[in-house]
């Protein structure tokens, strides 16, 4: 194998095996800080070692067996500071070093690790930066850098964010556990909040950007595909990756000639991945199937399921999104789910409707910055034929905005309206 | 990124001997551990060849051959999508396959990556 061949197998093995290894050991030494130290240090050792040697047979193994001498050693050298060391050494010696078999039944054992990881990575008391920093360090597998890249921060400022999240858990003295009963909700909300969080960053990356900033959609979709795996019972779980895999399978078709944004409505279907529809729509039927009142995940991706049924525009089932829009309402009430609802309703009941509820939105704290609304007005003036109202929402959306793509595509269409009044047009 | 694993047929395969049981599970246990590590995306094992028909063009004319066909070192035997970050992390992928942990197991992959609609 040549340098570079060995490696990228070395980055290969790492991403496969190190989220694996850093929950084994935290369950081990109880600090996920030391933990990954002591894994980044088996690291060290097969870059240093496997280019002589080659890969071993059993990657996984000779990393968990390296962290764990390593340890021992670390164990011992504080037993005269602390008893409680000196038990978890014995502990270790009595162990006898035995090595889990990755590939065999110790998976679940493994598996409680992982999801214990996934918890802690992500806990309340870290900012959302933290989490997302230390999610994707973690159990991401990716490096400090790639995590900078993919983020367009500086490298330095993700190394302090990690430190510092791994200082603060320390401090807080979070225990290494999954959350339950009552506290399992929220805890879980936090976990999900992160992967989604890491979709978007990946999904409203443009042409041109470093690659690891898409890539990020793939990471986040492995992350939740793995939670699905280690949380089958929780149907946000699987309404999360639900949501994910559909998102994505119109990520050919989000962009047109010259990286223009194209509308979902207006998305050549043939470019979306059925593949990965398929997955998304296998995903919704297991949350569906755990029963129960549906979470803002699944719902969510319940909306995004109808899109993806239907093989063109015209054929979307615009009554059943309203349903589905009204019960999000119900349970996450927020003026920007009011306002979705209303673009739906317009679809599924014209734009009458629509209008009333989307004046009624007009008078929203929450939304006084946010160009969608008077973006949306303007679409339904348009609709009812009154363009100089339409052609003035365009406008004023176009200078809430500081994104230039979506500003450009507003004041193009304040422009077409503007056309429109002057020649006195008839309603669409 | 997406790879498809081609995973080249041999003698036992096409003989249409079901595999063991312990073969079978071996199988599943493995694709369960790339399902638990998020990244498979499709798996399918292919029937042998001796249920397989070959449809040829030729000089605009079709013509169909039902097998089993005897090349089976170009049959292949069955598909897997991965979605991972490199070639070199597929290759680690196909080495914990369970079927090539005894020692006279003789076996070939072909690797190829996914062509991706925005190249």
């Amino acid at each position: 194998m040549t340098a570079t061949s060995i490696h990228n197998t070395i980055d290969a093995v790492w991403r496969i095996e190190s989220a694996k290894l850093i929950a084994v050991l935290t369950r081990i030494v109880r600090d996920v800080g030391i933990a990954e130290d002591l894994a980044q240090e088996a690291l060290v050792a097969a870059l240093e070692q496997w280019p002589e040697s080659g890969v071993p047979e059993k990657p996984g193994a000779w990393l968990m067996a390296t962290a764990k001498h390593r340890a021992l050693d670390l164990l011992r050298r504080r037993q005269m500071l602390d008893r409680k060391h000196e038990e978890l050494g014995r502990e270790l010696e009595a162990q006898e070093l035995t090595v889990p078999d990755f590939s065999a039944a110790l998976d679940d054992d493994i598996g409680d690790d992982l999801l214990r990881l996934m918890f802690i990575a992500c806990h309340p008391v870290l900012s959302s930066e933290s989490r997302v920093a230390l999610t994707l360090r973690l159990l991401g597998g990716l490096t400090t850098d790639e995590i900078a890249r993919a983020f367009l921060v500086p490298e330095a400022t993700i190394a302090q964010r990690i430190v510092r999240a791994k200082r603060t858990l320390a401090q807080e003295h979070i225990p290494f556990e999954v959350p339950r009963g009552k506290e399992l909700p929220q805890r879980l909300s936090s976990v999900l909040g992160a992967i989604y969080l890491i979709f978007n960053e990946g999904y409203s990356a443009t042409a041109g950007d470093d690659w690891m900033r898409p890539a990020l959609c793939e990471d986040a979709l492995r992350l939740g595909r793995i939670l699905a795996e280690l949380a089958p019972q929780e149907a946000e779980v699987h309404g999360l990756v639900a949501l994910m895999e559909i998102q994505a399978s119109r990520a050919a078709a989000r962009t047109g000639p010259e990286g223009r944004p194209v509308l979902l409505l207006d998305q050549d279907r043939a470019r979306w991945d059925r593949l990965l529809i398929r997955r998304g729509l296998q995903a919704l039927e297991r949350a569906n199937a755990l029963g129960g009142a549906r979470g803002p995940y699944a719902l969510q991706a319940a909306i995004a399921a109808c899109h993806a049924r239907a093989l063109v525009a015209e054929e979307t089932d615009w009554k059943r999104i309203v349903e589905l829009y009204d019960e999000l309402a119900r349970i996450m009430p927020s003026p920007i789910v009011e306002l979705n609802r209303a673009v739906a309703v317009s679809m599924a009941s014209g734009p009458d409707a629509a209008l009333e509820l989307v004046d009624a939105l007009t008078a929203e704290p929450a939304l006084k910055g946010y160009h969608l609304l008077p973006s949306v007005r303007g679409d339904l003036l348009a609709k009812l034929g009154r363009y100089d109202e339409a052609r003035a929402e365009c406008e004023r959306a176009a200078a809430m905005t500081r994104n230039a793509r979506e500003q450009e595509l507003l004041l193009e269409r304040a422009r077409e309206f503007a056309a429109r009044s002057a020649d006195g047009h008839r309603p669409q | 990124m997406r790879f498809v694993i081609l995973r080249r047929s041999d003698a036992t395969m096409e003989s249409d001997t079901p595999a063991s049981p312990e073969l079978f599970e071996a199988m599943r246990q493995y694709d369960d551990e790339m399902r638990k590590a998020g990244v498979l995306v499709a798996v399918e094992r292919l029937q042998p060849s001796s249920r397989g028909t070959r449809v040829r063009l030729s000089k605009g004319e079709f013509t169909t051959l039902d097998g089993p066909f005897s090349e089976t070192k170009e049959l292949i035997a069955g598909v897997t999508m991965m979605e991972v970050a490199s070639k070199e992390e597929a290759i680690a992928w196909i080495k914990r396959c369970p079927t090539l942990c005894s020692g006279d197991v003789e076996a070939e992959f072909e690797i190829r990556p996914v062509l991706d609609c925005g190249e």
